[in-house]
């Protein structure tokens, strides 16, 4: 039988995943966003399994509002991602410190 | 009556003063001249018709006519006393300023301060005005404060020479030193009778006698002497007496109608007149009186032996008037106030006639003032030349002239007296009498006899505005003292102001008429003493010039000395001026540039940008350092609230 410690523990997996690619990723832009979906997708993941364990449905339907935003999300970053490489010819994260200054 | 009146003529300079300030540079010199004359005219005719009535009446007016402050239940006010010693110091200050009013018309015509100067003419008469009519110490300090610095600016009037910013800052700070002499004199009085009014003060004199300072636990003094030597001690500051004598000579940087009008004729007796306004309390303390007594007449000996080596035409004159202002004070030092009061006056006439002959001299020479550069005046300025003898004659005190009978009643008046230091006091008038002929007469045969020189062409006579000045103020000269010095000097005119013994008491002689005064000086030595100081002028500087010309006479040591005004600029120089310096070195290079604007100014705007540009390493720009950032703060704020550390619940 799988216990809901199971599954917090893999979602806390997957989160710490997304964070290390978030932190160590000096590559790609779109990695990023990935690791983001990641970090989405680990909260989705508690989400379901209180849901499922507590008997109470309302956390479903948070998670249908977080899939909702992500995708949304997803595309802006896209976009902006598109706009950023016209602009620079590169998308490596390593280059982009326009934040400073 | 007399009141209003009064106001006017207080008033009046003032707002000539102001109008010429402000108004002065668009509407011309026609308009100063006209507003500045009119107002210190108009102050001179009232002050002669309130003189008059006064002498008619003998009335005294004390009236309070603004409440200045009220600080808790004591109220301060600005009030005007007119007895006859006002009346007479309020003729003559009018008059000469009027004189010397109308003789700046010619002397500065092409001066770019024209409407500046006068403008500070009319206000030093307005402060002059109110420190004598005043009827309150507060009152008095303010018209004290007001002269001075009236004076400093007229002293630093060329402000683009720097030996007159020298002059005028000296002055200003050695006043300083008479001026917190007088205000905790001040403070004296004002601590014991609670009051600051002049009659006040003199109707609890005796609470002041009976009063016991301690200066130390086993140290006494009495208040009411300690009172009076601190206001003397403005006097002394004020009427340049030694050792505050050193700015007067250099105050000679002015222009030479300031010369006359202040630093002959009326501030600088601020401190006699004080002495006289005074007298009430002084009288009451035998110390105070034989300070001043020995002040005046050290001031009056050794001040007057300065003169003989100058070779500026105006500081000769200036030492001239230190050592009268001697004279006048030493005698108030005797109790002989009226022949203090007399002198004063007949001095403002004669004094402020030699300073505008000089001033005369000058403008004819094209601002030549060495009178090693003049001689054989006497034929191309004949109307200075009459009138500067008539002014030396009065200040030698030659029969028959002002000056005699002043200057005679006072060596009268500190011979007769056996109060402590008169000895030395007598001594000192009658070798100084010597002095005065001596070099009274060397300027005037410098300067008018002797061979022509060469240095200067087409010299011709001074305009009108400069000499009907100098014949107005010859004739007072000559002839004032003979109506007044009966009832001024011996009889009751200052009953009612001033607080001295019986006239016989203070001369010894009995007075009948000016004519028998004359006639008894015959029997005292002075007048001889004089005439041997003439004549030995005579002989030194026309007859056989040629004795002071050997070179052991000026490397003397009494040469050196005297050359040197006694050292008294090098020792204020090197003890108060150096140690003030060094202390304003100190509070400066430490106090200012380290402390205040290294440190504290300085230093936090430095320590705050040292901090930020080691935290701005921090700022990377890039995200993932961000990122990092915010999952650290966010494992603290957990660990924070996990924990239970902030110890809440």
């Amino acid at each position: 039988m799988l216990t809901l410690q199971s599954y917090l523990t893999l979602s806390a997996i997957i989160f710490s995943i997304g964070i290390t690619g978030i932190i160590i990723n000096r590559k790609n832009i779109i990695i990023v966003m990935m690791c983001t979906e990641l970090l989405l997708i680990s909260v989705n993941f508690n989400f379901i399994a209180f849901s499922h364990f507590l008997q109470d449905l309302s956390g479903q339907v948070f998670v249908f509002f977080i899939l909702t935003v992500a995708a949304a999300e997803a595309a802006i970053g896209l976009a902006i991602l598109v706009a950023l490489y016209r602009n620079k010819k590169s998308i490596s994260v390593s280059e982009l410190n326009k934040l400073r200054n | 009556m007399i009141l209003e009146y009064s106001l006017v003529v207080l008033l009046s300079p003032l707002l000539g003063g102001i109008m010429a300030a402000f108004l002065g540079k668009s509407f011309g010199k026609i308009f100063v001249n006209l507003v500045t004359i009119i107002g210190v005219s108009v102050s001179f005719i009232l002050s002669a018709i309130i003189a008059l009535e006064i002498l008619e009446s003998s009335a005294v007016i004390n009236q309070n006519i603004y409440t200045w402050l009220n600080i808790g239940d004591q109220s301060f006010h600005i009030g005007l006393l007119i007895d006859n010693l006002t009346a007479s110091m309020m003729v003559v200050v009018t008059f000469v300023s009027l004189m010397v009013h109308v003789y700046t018309i010619g002397y500065m015509h092409d001066d770019p301060g024209y409407h500046r100067f006068f403008s500070y003419i009319s206000l030093f008469t307005f402060s002059m005005l109110s420190l004598v009519m005043s009827n309150n110490f507060l009152q008095l300090f303010f018209g004290w404060e007001a002269v001075g610095v009236m004076s400093y600016l007229l002293i630093g009037f060329w402000f683009t020479k720097e030996s007159a910013i020298k002059a005028n800052l000296k002055a200003f700070i050695v006043n300083r030193v008479g001026d917190l002499s007088l205000i905790l004199g001040i403070g004296i009085i004002f601590s014991i009778t609670g009051s600051l009014d002049y009659y006040d003060v003199f109707s609890g004199s005796q609470n002041i006698a009976q009063t016991e300072l301690s200066l130390t636990s086993t140290w006494t003094v009495s208040a009411l002497t300690a009172a009076c030597i601190l206001l003397f001690g403005g006097a002394m500051g004020k009427s340049a007496q030694m050792p505050l004598h050193v700015w007067l000579p250099d105050s000679m940087e002015g222009p030479t109608p300031i010369s006359a009008l202040i630093h002959a004729a009326t501030m600088v007796t601020a401190g006699v007149f004080l002495l006289a306004r005074m007298s009430p309390l002084f009288e009451l303390s035998s110390t105070a009186l034989s300070f001043v007594l020995i002040i005046g007449a050290t001031t009056a000996l050794f001040t007057g032996i300065l003169g003989l080596l100058q070779n500026d035409i105006k500081r000769v004159v200036a030492y001239s008037t230190l050592s009268q202002l001697g004279y006048m004070v030493a005698a108030a030092g005797v109790s002989a106030y009226s022949a203090s009061l007399f002198h004063l006056m007949t001095h403002a006439f004669f004094k402020a006639l030699l300073f505008l002959a000089a001033g005369s001299v000058i403008v004819a020479l094209h601002h030549e003032q060495d009178i090693r550069k003049m001689g054989g005046l006497k034929n191309k300025l004949p109307i200075t030349y009459l009138t500067s003898l008539i002014g030396s004659l009065a200040l030698i005190g030659f029969p028959g002239f002002s000056g005699f009978f002043s200057k005679d009643a006072l060596i009268e008046a500190i011979g007769h007296s056996d109060i402590f230091g008169s000895g030395f006091a007598y001594a000192s008038v009658l070798i100084g009498v010597f002095i005065t002929a001596l070099y009274t007469f060397r300027l005037f045969f410098k300067v008018f006899h002797g061979p022509e020189d060469d240095h200067h062409h087409d010299i011709k006579e001074s305009p009108m505005s400069i000499t009907l000045p100098l014949v107005l103020l010859a004739i007072p000269s000559v002839i004032i003292a003979w109506p007044t010095v009966g009832p001024m000097v011996f009889g009751s005119y200052f009953i009612n102001a001033i607080s001295q013994p019986d006239a016989y008491q203070i001369f010894g002689y009995e007075f009948t008429s000016a004519y028998g005064f004359l006639l008894h000086a015959f029997s005292s030595p002075v007048i001889y003493i004089a005439l041997f100081g003439v004549a030995t002028a005579y002989i030194l500087y026309i007859h056989k010039p040629n004795i002071l010309d050997n070179k052991t006479y000026e490397s003397s040591f009494i040469y050196r000395l005297l050359d040197n005004k006694y050292y008294f600029d090098d020792l204020y120089e090197n003890v108060f001026a150096r140690q003030a310096r060094n202390i304003g070195d100190l509070l400066w290079k430490v106090g200012d540039v380290k402390t205040i604007d290294n440190f504290i100014v300085n230093g936090t705007a430095y320590r705050i940008g040292n901090i930020a540009n080691r935290i701005k390493v921090i700022q990377s720009g890039y995200i993932y350092h961000y990122a990092l950032m915010m999952i650290i703060g966010l494992a603290i704020f957990l660990a924070w609230t996990i924990l239970d550390l902030g110890g809440a619940s």
